[in-house]
């Protein structure tokens, strides 16, 4: 469903990433694992169309993201990092204005929104501006954006990230259910979390792939421990620079 | 052209629950017709016209009033990171311009549909020429139209918005000062004749004037159209650029 090839990416002389391969299949739940900088939110920018790479390619259910964007694109949910949200709309406007966006309109939007609603517990904010909303429901608002055209492919950019303990396992609980029918990509910085939701991932190490493989591969290579083999395989930030 | 309509909705809705729109129709109201009736002697004239009293004073509030609107057409997104949403939706870049240009361009139309009060009054008071009102309320909204396209060429530019408004209303005063009677007098007086023409042919005033007085020509709404699409083109540019 998602398959990337040679995809790479250079800002300058600075390669952010290099030459990255690797697919996700139907029903599989790839975590991308990497130290901060290692290239992972900026794979994921290429992937849903919003940079272009500087070679390479990204084929969404088998349509490339550089020769047919739109009809790629229309098959991406995507989360980006920092949640961005239009701060001057309510939950239920802003979703509104996404689903049209896509495509979705009369029955079929009010539907889709509903459903976007509940499948991200946003009920009790609806009616709420997106201003006044608390970190957790901005990132469940972003995502249940992601969520409304139900894509075959999902690009999560740490959809887990200042979230409090129940709502990133409800979000992990989410994508592990999501995962039977869709193809999910999704990084963190969580190694737990790899463990909980993910049936795939790999390390990435400045614009690398240094690991990849079940998470229960990948803990017995470090030893029994997940955080051992990050250490282990990924640079330290002084180290690298 | 479905996709321009719900980027227009958003943006339009968007304008109307800040107080922006509210702030710049309040304010651009006050200060035209504060202008007709104390330096356009509207009254002490005694012409039934519109043409000094009225729309000369226009593109003066418009240098100001529309990088005021406009300076968060793309600083805002840049900032609030909505762009990476609007880049990864499936539609084209093209959609996105004209839908937020539209969006700010009706907020100025609503604003001088609402000077309509002195089109009554000079009716009442004299015998105008409507025709020629209809014309400079064209000429008007195209000036505004132009500071608005440079406004956003400007705010795709940079994630600051108030470098945004200090640029754009630069470029704007220039545009306006290059026709200006009392500056062109003076140019002409140091630099000779030659040089004021090839000055006033930068500035909006030599087509604004022209509109104002009734006289539509096709090589002032050729000159209009060429810089708001020039400025749009600039903005697709400079998008496209800085994701490179």
């Amino acid at each position: 469903m998602i398959e990337i090839e040679n995809l790479t990416k250079q800002f300058g002389h600075k390669t952010a990433v290099d030459h990255l391969s690797f697919s996700v299949r139907k029903g599989e739940v790839l975590g991308f694992l990497g130290p901060n900088g290692a290239g992972k939110s900026t794979t994921m920018r290429m992937i849903t169309g919003f940079l272009p790479p500087s070679g390479g390619d990204a084929r969404i259910c088998g349509l490339s993201i550089l020769s047919n964007p739109r009809e790629a694109k229309q098959k991406i949910g995507y989360l980006p990092e920092s949640a961005p949200l239009y701060n001057d709309m309510t939950v239920i406007g802003f979703l509104r204005f996404c689903a049209g966006i896509r495509g979705l309109n009369g029955s079929a939007r009010k539907e889709a929104v509903e459903r976007a609603i509940e499948t991200c517990f946003l009920q009790r904010v609806a009616q709420q501006s997106i201003d006044t909303l608390s970190k957790g429901y901005r990132h469940r608002t972003c995502l249940a954006q992601a969520l409304l055209h139900d894509p075959e492919v999902l690009i999560l950019d740490e959809p887990t990230d200042g979230l409090d303990p129940n709502q990133k396992y409800e979000v992990r609980q989410l994508i592990k259910r999501l995962g039977e029918t869709k193809a999910i990509l999704f990084s963190t910085h969580i190694l737990e979390e790899v463990e909980a939701a993910c049936t795939r991932a790999l390390i990435v190490d400045r614009g690398r792939i240094v690991e990849d493989g079940t998470p229960a591969e990948l803990v017995a290579r470090g030893n029994g421990s997940l955080t051992e083999l990050f250490r282990k395989v990924t640079t330290l930030d002084r180290a690298a620079a | 052209m479905r996709n321009i309509l719900t980027i227009f909705k958003r943006e339009f809705v968007s304008y109307f629950s800040r107080p922006i729109a509210y702030a710049i129709i309040v304010v651009f109201i006050l200060f035209a017709k504060g202008m007709t009736f104390t330096f356009g002697s509207f009254i002490a004239s005694g012409d039934a016209s519109l043409n000094y009293s009225f729309f000369s004073f226009h593109p003066w509030l418009f240098m100001l009033l529309a990088p005021a609107l406009g300076m968060g057409m793309w600083a805002d997104e840049q900032r609030n990171g909505t762009i990476e949403l609007l880049g990864t939706f499936p539609i084209s870049p093209w959609s996105i311009i004209f839908g937020k240009y539209l969006a700010a361009v009706s907020v100025w139309f609503i604003t001088l549909v609402l000077t309509f009060p002195i089109v009554i009054a000079v009716n009442w008071l004299g015998h105008p020429d409507n025709g020629i009102i209809l014309s400079g309320y064209i000429g008007s909204f195209l000036t505004c139209c132009t500071f608005l396209a440079i406004t956003m060429f400007f705010s795709a530019c940079t994630r600051d918005q108030v470098v945004c408004l200090i640029v754009s209303v630069l470029v704007c005063f220039v545009m306006v000062i290059c026709g200006f009677d009392g500056f062109t007098l003076q140019v002409s007086r140091i630099l000779g004749r030659e040089a004021v023409e090839s000055i006033a042919s930068i500035g909006v005033i030599d087509h604004f004037s022209a509109l104002t007085s009734g006289a539509f020509r096709l090589q002032d709404l050729v000159w209009f159209l060429s810089i708001i699409g020039g400025s749009l083109l600039g903005t697709s540019a400079i998008l496209t650029a800085k994701r490179a």
